[in-house]
């Protein structure tokens, strides 16, 4: 059962206390209104991680009835919905580590090429993107093109992307579950984002004048 | 700095745990090297673009529990 720290974020309110002390006495209105309220964000984190609809919903299943088992560890201070996020994405990890390994995709060719000297390669022009991040963003077939780049960066680079920039993770926490060193998830990390940043080049670049 | 090692040092440029002296290098190499600025620009344009494509409230509409997977949900709960 993964450790969550207090968050410093808003303390926990009068209704989750009374909802936590529920779940400790064993209440299933309780576990059910945890389910209800907050099964819909966490089985997009674990569709996000898995890309399998059906790993997805075992995955929360699994996680949901471990947190009800666990309760007790639930720190007082904790946010709830932090404490069950974790569980969830250790629950992912696990299913994903499960599946039947493949080789993984090398990432090399979606990496900055370099001359002997050190110098870059430059690829197309290298030209600004038409908009701004946030202008993109509120675009929906612009976020869908991102989150679909994402899905395509190799297994391993995609875990440690999702975990860090978007599931929000510390570098110490992503080593912790994904068993490696934090130094490779740093590496890692800085390889996904090079890599995303090539997969969206060619769509978001100011085409030549 | 040559823009493999700019590249190489980006991420802890941006954490403000890069050294100074290699601070400065870093900072004198992008004062000479327009496609390395754009190469900047656009990588921290992709780290923002992959954190808010996920988190966008107006797909949130994706984010529902199907009923049946909350009943299947209780009922193994139930079992335990």
């Amino acid at each position: 059962m993964p450790t969550v720290t207090p968050s410093p974020a808003p303390a926990a309110s009068p209704d989750e206390t009374a909802l936590v002390a529920a779940l400790r006495r064993g209440d299933q209105a309780a576990f059910a209104t945890v389910v209800r309220t907050h099964g819909g964000r966490l089985l997009a984190v674990a569709k996000r991680l898995l890309r399998d609809e059906d790993d997805a919903r075992d995955a929360l299943q699994d996680a949901l009835l471990s947190a009800f088992r666990g309760i007790d560890g639930f720190q007082a201070g904790a946010r709830l919905s932090t404490w069950l996020h974790r569980i969830v994405v250790n629950a992912a990890l696990m299913k994903l580590r499960a599946r039947k390994r493949r080789p993984e995709d090398p990432i090399e060719g979606l990496l900055p090429k370099f001359l002997e000297d050190g110098h870059r390669v430059a690829v197309g022009s290298d030209s600004p993107w038409v908009e701004p991040a946030e202008t993109l963003l509120q675009r929906r077939e612009a976020r869908a093109l991102v989150r679909d780049a994402i899905d395509r960066l190799p297994e391993g680079y995609r875990t440690v992307l999702l975990l860090r920039d978007i599931e929000d993770l510390s570098t110490e926490e992503a080593a912790r579950l994904l068993e490696m060193t934090p130094n490779a998830v740093k590496v890692r990390l800085h390889r996904a984002r090079q890599a995303l940043r090539t997969l969206l080049d060619p769509h978001f670049r100011t085409p030549p004048a | 700095m040559t823009c493999r090692e700019l590249i190489e040092f980006l991420m802890d440029y941006h954490a403000g745990t890069l050294p100074a002296a290699q601070r400065a290098s870093f900072e004198a190499h992008l004062a000479l090297c327009p496609p390395c600025v754009v190469y900047l620009k656009t990588y921290d344009e992709a780290v923002k673009l992959g954190k808010g494509a996920c988190s966008n409230p107006d797909d949130a509409v994706t984010d529902q529990i199907p009923e049946e997977l909350v009943q299947a949900i209780l009922a193994a709960r139930a079992k335990q």
